[in-house]
């Protein structure tokens, strides 16, 4: 019966609820407005740019573009090392994704589903990472990278992202693994499957929102990522994205619109991965939140 | 799969059933039919336990081993030398011979730029906490609100947080270039006489890096929160609204309360965030100019690399871990502490 009456009841509330927003809507949107002016406007500004020249950007810095000049944008375009930094940093962001999210979640698994002695102190030891810094650990690190001989190669860029994401990773994924009801791995004992056929058919697919989200930010962190690559790649042709900005920028500082050009299409990339995902970042963030 | 038993299932199951005690056959099924009796009912199931606790061993060894080698060789034990080494004096090459002790930590505790390096961190801490606290609590309470084309909205408000700190302090270093854009708005909104060197001119550059600071990371916290907000059940709202309460008593006594772990998580990792900051004042000012926006990182990664003095950097290392590693502790004491929701405080073990 309660369920009967309780929608009918939160259904002749909504109305007063509706009708309340409506006198503050403008003033809602003029907020959201400044706040989208604020986090927008220089994005706006540095991908216009590109479509100027630097004379127009020295005569005029506020102008639109007047005429619309697409020579930057082609020439970043067709630069050979502008699409090498793309591949570096596709590839470096992609093999760091897989690995973070196939060690994570097999990890997260046996701290999450497994009884055993150890378990507290590993997921305290994978928590503790939340802590270290990268700028703590990278100067042994970089020394333990010349040792291997990963210097200088993509390699070395990857395999550190991935051991200093797999503690946000755990920490996330933990709890979305152990959320999963006990019965549905007896329902699986009971039809014959073993715990790992468990894992693999059905604790995968169910956490896949958890796995989506930490694969997201370890993709995001990966692409973002500056320090290693700035420490690790010296040799322009492995650059990453981030330190071929910076390299172009410092390069061509004279010639403002260029380096517009050339950011705003580095910037676009993430963007775009951003906007299809951010249901996603939300989604997993609030999982990791409320635990 | 060849085998269908669980670790859990059988550990509480050998009251001496005849599956258990066919452990040593590869089709437990078949134990009804065997022949001959089992020689001991105890053995047999102490065996069976014996059994499927090295194949749960396994499993833990397999599933959890790559993980935490590839964690330990490349974030504990780095961690652990950069201790190690901070207690030599040592250029990273050769062996490691010149022990001086405490010695880098005391020289680096009584360097005033370190110092001062120590007091912006602080700073960023702070002014982070202050500045995008209730601006970014206040967006996500109005991005929660029933409004057309919400979704774009919240997607354009995070975008800054998305782009890397390499573009965003290119891009910033470009806005705020003497005469240029950001100088030229102002001329033109009649604020000509508040031009400033923003990234050059010592007592403002701190100011100018936490605006670029807020704005970047700014979109981090309205994600948290709006997730956060949608833990928070509507129905407390309703039944307050149907009390009579404004839509601001509402946020006040029941919104922003239910959001307090959030908030208090947001804050842990805002500070922890800004003790750590590196990439955007490297990128923008490089800790200059005079040391003005130096930072622990930042004065670690130019001794340690710029200079090559890998003891000295290892010893400053360990100095932003100890602060960092005591504020969280503290933090998770008294704060954290009153959240039984926390994700980080919660199902340890």
């Amino acid at each position: 019966m309660a369920t009967i009456t309780l929608p009918s009841g939160s259904a002749s509330q909504r109305v007063p609820a509706g009708r309340r927003i409506d006198w503050g809507q403008p003033f809602v949107y003029l907020v959201a407005l400044i706040c989208i002016g604020i986090t927008v406007v220089p994005i706006a500004y540095v991908i216009l740019g590109g479509f100027r020249t630097t004379g127009q950007l020295a005569a005029k810095p506020n102008g639109l573009p007047d005429p619309w000049v697409l020579d930057n944008y082609a020439a970043v375009l067709s630069s050979p090392s502008f699409w090498t930094q793309v591949g570096n940093s596709t590839i470096a962001a992609l093999v760091t994704t897989i690995g973070v999210v196939l060690l994570g979640v097999m990890a997260a698994f046996v701290i999450a589903r497994y009884e055993f002695r150890g378990r507290g102190t590993i997921y305290t030891l994978f928590t503790a990472g939340l802590l270290f810094p990268l700028s703590v650990a990278i100067l042994p690190l970089y020394l333990l990278l010349q040792n291997l001989g990963l210097l200088g190669s993509i390699i070395g860029v990857i395999i550190p992202q991935i051991a200093f994401a797999l503690p946000t990773t755990i920490v996330i994924l933990v709890p979305f693994l152990r959320a999963i009801p006990e019965e549905l791995e007896d329902a699986a004992s009971i039809d014959g499957s073993s715990r790992v056929g468990f894992f693999w058919r059905i604790l995968l697919p169910l956490s896949s929102p958890g796995l989506v989200t930490v694969g997201v930010l370890a993709f995001v962190g990966s692409w973002n990522g500056y320090l290693l690559p700035l420490l690790v790649l010296n040799d322009p042709a492995a650059y990453t994205l981030p330190l071929g900005v910076q390299a172009f920028s410092t390069q061509y500082s004279q010639n403002t619109a260029l380096v517009l050009a050339f950011t705003s299409l580095a910037m676009l990339p993430a963007l775009i991965f951003f906007t299809l995902a951010e249901r996603r970042i939300v989604g997993g963030l609030s999982g990791a939140v409320k635990g | 799969m060849s085998s269908n038993q669980f670790v859990r299932h059988t550990d509480n199951d050998q009251s001496g059933l005849p599956a258990g005690r066919a452990s040593a056959r590869p089709a437990p099924g078949r134990a009804e039919v065997l022949p001959y009796a089992p020689i001991d009912r105890d053995a047999a199931g102490a065996g069976h336990k014996r059994r499927n606790r090295l194949r749960g061993r396994a499993e833990i060894a397999l599933f959890a081993g790559p993980a935490l080698v590839v964690y330990l060789l490349f974030v504990m034990v780095p961690v652990g030398l950069a201790g190690y080494y901070g207690f030599f004096k040592w250029n990273g090459i050769g062996p490691l011979t010149d022990f001086v002790g405490l010695d880098n930590y005391v020289r680096a505790l009584s360097d005033p730029v370190f110092i001062g390096a120590i007091g912006h961190n602080f700073f960023f801490v702070i002014a982070s906490l202050l500045v995008q606290g209730p601006i970014a609590i206040g967006i996500a309470l109005l991005l929660n609100r029933p409004m057309r084309g919400r979704s774009f909205f919240r997607v354009l408000v995070f975008v800054p947080y998305v782009l890397s700190e390499v573009i965003a302090g290119v891009a910033w270093l470009l806005l705020l270039q003497p005469n240029g854009p950001f100088d030229a708005l102002l001329t033109s909104l009649g604020l000509g006489d508040a031009v400033q060197l923003w990234l050059g001119d010592p007592t403002i550059v701190l100011w100018t890096m936490l605006a670029v600071i807020s704005w970047k990371y700014i979109g981090f916290a309205i994600i948290l929160f709006l997730a956060g907000l949608q833990g928070v059940p509507e129905e407390l709202a309703e039944a307050a609204q149907i009390d009579g309460a404004s839509w601001w008593q509402i946020q006040r006594h029941i919104t922003i309360p239910l959001l307090g772990p959030t908030i208090r998580i947001w804050a842990f990792l805002s500070i922890i965030g800004s003790l750590q900051l590196f990439d955007l004042v490297w990128i923008m000012t490089g800790g200059g100019p005079a040391n003005a926006t130096s930072t622990m990182a930042t004065y670690m990664i130019n001794f340690g690399f710029t200079r090559s003095q890998y003891g000295y950097g290892s010893a400053v290392a360990v100095i932003l871990f100890i602060i960092s590693f005591a504020i969280a502790i503290v933090y998770q004491r008294f704060v954290l502490r009153r959240d039984t929701e926390g994700a980080l405080t919660r199902r340890v073990g």
